[in-house]
């Protein structure tokens, strides 16, 4: 079963902490929520791709006329129509270079992977949009290309980008990035034990079910954009970028997204659907198919990496090294910053090393996946500390206390670290029946293995705004700027009515779009119920003041001499018990007499986020005869600061082991010999399907956030971080084999094994 | 050419619609029909995404032509409320067994026609049932649990 | 290209209506392959022939000699409600229903399953380790294969034009004997099997009398391996029998590396997968 276990709070809220059913629930049960692809308009054309077949190739000219002419074709684009931002300067927002976004959108000067988009159409049906885009005729000059990070980082690979220098030589290593602390070289001159290894791992993608979809209007040059993405705004800013409109000239409406895990964090569609709308004159929706969400969209990078630990005979870590070659895609931007700084993060180590490469290739550009990098950086690292542990001959849950970085502890990153709860997480793991029951041996023939390992996330704040209205009856609406993705509606909706005492009924929350709230960042990094809590804190704060100056305006009194307690305005002081408490009903009925509309709205640029820990402990079941890897039992413990709703709390912990169980054993991008994607179906992107899974338990830990209102630390990323240690170290444990490459497929399995026997 | 002309029977209600030979059954009932309960995740079968029964059987509906329905009885994620929410509805909401929603009507579709065959089915049993109704969000423990509970309670309630 | 949607109910229209489309008809029975190959533009037909509405296509009757006919357009649900035949036939039932999710078993036929032509189709070697008997309708009358006869290879099959899988019909069983399928898939469910493994046998008093071995994805057609059907015939299914057998299987792979597995990796399984098959089988037919 799920636990919840508080450590440090007490738990005498009413709201807070509290299984509320969520806002938007009814309508995702029933099928009336409305997804980007649900919505529709009069006069609705359909937009469609053309693609490139190729992985790498010049573009020598593209000729429309054909289609264009095609009965039914309403507009035709290509690069042309998209701004160009020239690749000598960087145009950022947030971590994304509109260089970058202007040439993965649309194929500009080269087609760089196989489904990189060269020319979009609208037409009446899908039909005859699918038929022009064959009409279409791209002349390409094809060119030498390569996929693997390795290969991609030799002197004489096919170089993607002649822009791109490292050391003075064009390449394909596009930026690196280096953590120090200390000397490494002294470090390991001190240690017992060195233990180095090499690791590999697949790009994998987020997986979500709904593919991306749009919908676009353009009526008098301004635009409206019903999308499904991780963040309006930033559908609003890259489509104002890459088309040229001003912000004001476009409404991002959020619609209600079916899954992003990081992937919805950019723009594919909705640019191209705008221009062919601006074009058309129609309203024009833009759908991908499943295969062109592997072909086109994420993933995460694979890598190639280094890990190199040194220890003392007694258990102390005194250096460690890393370095973990990422690849990016098409165009620069891996997230060697999560790898190289979230890989040594959880252990208070003197001398540290990491660096991390960003190297493009032939494939699709990476976006962001639940904790971008860091899985790949505790993969190798967890690996290490695991056969480390073994070589001391140390409990590996002992050996990670030993070393864990608690209060004070110098990250090799950068920060020093305040209250964090990383000691707590392995602590509960040691304790936790599941470590402290034997293994149980069930099917004869079969082998049985338990793994530990650890993970850090960096958790983010940024921007958030949020608006607080007291109704004329008495209820309350709260918009936010963030797309409610698992659950963040009924976190707002638990806070608001625990701050103004009132029936958690009497709050909705809505999503606001780009026209109706305030600036707020993605949807990422772990930081919604971070910091809308913030923003809706300090709204609601502003609220009870001014309904305490209500109440005193009605009873003629000072407003300090006014308290609010269990949703009421109370007299206090010398006034206490002079005047019946008047309801938040009683004040808002009386709202116009005494002032006007009540509500009030906060925007802020959240900071004190504050990193993540967890311990995870797996099970496995191998077959030795068939390579077959089954988890059998799986618990996550996780310092959370406070759990806002303890469901999507455990929601969060269980989804993203699953997503590193796939990862570990059965997920991967294969390219055939032409450079393509071989497997983009569900069918042969094996994501963990139900029977595959055990219950996955989740232990959450409250160590509040000292930097937080409420003490929320970031939840939904740090989940992912260590399944694919925890993994493969327990099937080190039932095989006695390690494995430094992933995933851990049957094949590779037997192979491994065969390799052993021999 | 000419469209067919479909006359079938969704959610109890007698329907007719006009579509291409060629055409699915989702895109009909997400299209001409309105019905956009269903979810195209894949389209190829693999995700469950669009599951509706066909004469009471869970199919993925991008998997059956739209011509196919003539004469049969469709049931789709928008009936399967009556006055209130169906109890694995409710216990999908109490339960939180579902995060982005995208696959929770396929998955309550399923749910519902395994219940209905078996009202007391093993862990293994439900997931090996709902094995064609992939989830990302979840992990899929709240899900089972939620249709193993859903059951318990209906049992209960008879 | 314009598309046609027929639904004909009887044998003689369907063939007719397949036969004049000529190169451009295809058959819709469950369904599950074709949709998926029409949305990748593999196949675009020009006539849809769904055989759904022909009464012989789509029930299951015992035959006078005691075996059993099963309707090419039988669902995989369907099959596994009817009462006997799971119990004479728990292997060929179990091939059938591996096939996809429960939403694909409602639909997805063993007659399709064999007409795409896919050497991992999953109900195919059960069929074949059955030994059942292809009743096919043409143009020119009706004739009979048995059933490893009827693929050519990937996706092409020994039909001529026109012609259309009526009905397989499995054998009467002697007293003793049972049958099995196991896969191999990386998943436990939603993967297309990297090997699969039927075996049909006949125990007498300890010893196996009778045996059939179907071996599917390891060759560019659902293989009959008779090899490993000898080495079991005569032995009680003891660690040597089973060996020997084991190694026909593996002997008699021809497989690929694709993304599903590789050709070492096949040519392993397909050995584990006999010697547990066989012993399930045997569990079954009473004898071991």
């Amino acid at each position: 079963m799920s636990t919840t276990g508080s450590t440090d709070t007490a738990n005498d809220n009413k709201w807070i902490g509290k299984r509320t059913i969520r806002p938007d629930g009814a309508d995702k049960v029933t099928g009336r929520a409305a997804y980007a692809a649900d919505t529709t308009m009069p006069g609705m054309i359909w937009g469609k791709v053309l693609r490139s077949p190729h992985p790498h190739a010049r573009i020598k000219s593209i000729d429309t006329s054909k289609a264009e002419a095609h009965p039914g074709v309403k507009a035709v684009m290509t690069a042309k129509d998209i701004v160009n931002f020239p690749i000598e300067k960087s145009v950022m927002l947030g971590i994304q270079d509109m260089r970058w976004m202007c040439r993965n959108v649309m194929a500009r000067e080269k087609a760089l992977f196989a489904g990189h988009p060269v020319a979009a159409v609208a037409a009446t049906t899908e039909k005859i949009a699918a038929e022009a885009c064959k009409l279409i005729e791209v002349e390409y000059e094809v060119l030498p290309f390569v996929i693997d990070v390795e290969e991609a980082m030799k002197p004489d690979a096919p170089i993607l980008h002649d822009f791109i220098k490292y050391k003075d030589k064009p390449s394909n290593i596009a930026g690196t990035l280096e953590h120090k602390l200390g000397d490494v070289g002294e470090g390991f001159a001190k240690a017992d034990v060195v233990i180095e290894r090499s690791f590999r791992t697949q790009p994998v993608h987020q997986g979500y079910i709904e593919p991306h979809a749009c919908l676009v209007s353009v009526s008098d040059g301004k635009a409206t954009i019903w999308s499904s993405s991780q963040g309006q705004f930033m559908v609003r800013a890259m489509c104002a970028y890459l088309t040229g409109l001003p912000q004001n000239d476009i409404r991002a409406i959020p619609a209600e997204i079916g899954g992003g895990f990081g992937g919805k964090t950019i723009i594919y569609l909705e640019p191209l659907a705008l221009i062919l709308a601006k074009k058309s004159g129609r309203p024009v929706k833009m759908t991908m198919s499943r295969a062109e969400v592997f072909h086109a969209s994420g993933p995460t990078s694979g890598s190639y990496s280094t890990v190199k630990l040194g220890a003392t005979k007694d258990g102390k870590l005194v250096a460690a090294q890393g370095t973990f070659c990422l690849q990016a895609g098409a165009l620069p931007g891996s997230p060697i910053r999560g790898a190289a700084g979230c890989a040594f993060a959880p252990y208070d180590i003197p001398n540290v090393h990491s660096f991390g490469y960003d190297v493009v290739s032939n494939r699709s550009k990476v976006a962001a996946y639940r904790a971008p990098g860091a899985p790949i950086g505790a993969y190798g690292v967890e690996c290490v500390m695991d056969e480390m542990a073994e070589a001391l001959k140390m409990d590996p849950l002992d050996f990670r206390l030993k070393n864990a970085a608690k209060q004070g502890t110098k990250a090799a990153h950068g920060p020093v670290y305040p209250r964090i709860g990383f000691v707590e997480t392995i602590e509960a793991a040691k304790k936790h029946a599941h470590y402290t029951t034997p293994l149980p041996k069930a099917r004869k023939g079969m082998l049985y293995g338990r793994g530990v390992a650890s993970g850090f996330w960096f958790n983010a704040g940024g921007e958030s705004s949020a608006q607080v209205n007291i109704n004329e009856d008495g209820t309350v609406v709260v918009i936010t700027g963030h797309p409610d993705i698992g659950g963040s509606r009924a976190s707002t909706a638990n806070i608001t009515a625990e701050l103004l005492g009132i029936d958690y009924k009497k709050v909705s929350v809505l999503i606001g779009d780009t026209s109706v709230i305030g600036f707020s960042n993605l949807t990422g990094g772990s930081r919604v119920t971070y910091a809308s809590a913030m923003v809706v804190t300090h709204s609601t704060e502003r609220v009870i003041t001014q309904l305490r100056e209500r109440a005193a305006k009605i009873w003629k009194i000072d407003p300090d001499a006014v308290v609010w307690e269990n949703g009421e305005a109370r007299p206090a002081g010398d006034n206490a018990g002079k005047f019946e408490p008047l309801s938040l009903g009683q004040i808002a009925a009386q709202a116009s007499a005494t002032g006007g509309p009540i509500g009030a709205g906060q925007q802020l640029n959240t900071t004190g986020a504050e990193g993540g820990f967890a311990t995870h402990i797996c099970d496995v079941e191998v077959d030795p005869d068939l390579g077959i890897v089954r988890v059998l039992r799986y618990t996550a413990f996780q310092d959370v600061g406070r759990a806002i709703h303890p469901s999507y709390v455990e929601g969060q912990i269980q989804g993203g082991a699953a997503q590193g169980i796939g990862w570990a054993l059965s997920e991967e991008y294969i390219f055939n010999k032409e450079g393509k994607l071989d497997n983009p179906s569900f069918l042969d992107y094996r994501m963990p399907v139900s029977s595959d899974l055990p219950m996955l338990d989740s232990v959450i830990l409250e160590i509040p956030n000292p930097k937080h209102p409420q003490g929320v630390r970031g939840v939904g990323e740090v989940p992912l971080v260590p399944p694919l240690a925890a993994v493969s170290n327990a099937i080190y444990d039932a095989l006695g084999r390690r494995f430094y490459s992933l995933p851990m497929s049957p094949p590779k399995v037997l192979a491994t094994m065969d390799m052993a026997a021999e | 050419m000419a469209k067919l002309h479909v006359s079938t029977t969704i959610n109890g209600e007698p329907q007719e619609f006009l579509c291409d030979a060629d055409q699915s059954m989702l895109d009909v009932l997400r299209g001409p029909l309105g019905l956009t309960g269903a979810k195209e995740g894949c389209g190829t079968g693999d995700c469950g995404a669009c599951t509706i029964t066909l004469n009471g059987r869970i199919v993925c509906s991008c998997l059956m032509l739209a011509a196919e329905a003539e004469g049969q009885k469709i049931g789709t994620i928008e009936g399967m409320a009556g006055e209130d929410l169906h109890p694995l509805q409710q216990k999908f909401l109490e339960s939180a067994a579902l995060q982005c929603g995208i696959c929770t009507p396929g998955v309550l579709m399923a749910a519902r026609a395994l219940l209905e065959k078996n009202p007391d089915p093993t862990e293994h049993e439900v997931r090996f049932w709902l094995a064609g109704n992939l989830c990302r969000c979840t992990g899929y423990d709240k899900i089972i649990r939620a249709v193993m509970e859903t059951a318990a309670e209906m049992r209960a309630a008879r | 290209m314009d598309v046609h949607y027929v639904a004909p109910k009887t044998l003689d229209e369907a063939v007719r209506a397949f036969a004049a489309a000529a190169g451009t008809g295809r058959i819709l029975a469950g369904g599950t392959d074709l949709l998926v190959q029409m949305r990748n533009g593999v196949v675009s037909p020009g006539t849809i022939v769904d055989i759904k509405k022909i009464g012989e296509l789509t029930t299951i009757e015992e035959t006078k000699e005691g075996g059993f006919r099963i309707g090419a357009a039988v669902s995989g649900a369907v099959l596994r409600e009817h009462p006997k035949i799971r119990k004479v036939w728990p292997g060929v039932v179990e091939a059938t229903n591996l096939i996809g999710s429960t939403q694909v078993q409602g639909r997805a036929t063993p007659g399709g399953n064999l007409c795409n032509g896919s050497p991992a189709g999953d109900s195919v070697p059960a069929m074949v380790a059955a030994g059942a008997i292809v009743t096919i309708q043409g143009p020119n009358g009706r004739r009979e294969l048995p059933v490893e006869k009827v693929p050519k290879g990937p996706g092409r099959l020994n039909l001529e034009p026109g012609e259309i899988v009526v009905s397989f019909t499995l054998p009467s069983r002697p007293k003793g004997s049972s049958d099995a399928y196991l896969r191999m898939i990386p998943r436990t469910e939603m993967d297309i099997a990297v090997v699969g493994c039927g075996v049909s046998l006949t125990i007498d008093n300890g010893t196996c009398t009778a045996a059939r071995v179907g071996l599917g994805a390891v060759a560019p057609t659902v293989l009959l391996v008779e090899e490993a059907a000898r080495a079991l015939i005569g032995s009680k299914l003891d660690d040597a029998a089973l060996a020997k057998a084991a190694a026909a299987c593996s002997a008699a792979c021809c497989p690929i590396d694709d993304k599903r597995g590789t050709i070492a990796y096949r040519t392993k399984v397909a050995g584990v997968l006999l010697k547990r098959t066989a012993l399930i089988a045997a569990e079954r037919a009473g004898g071991k």
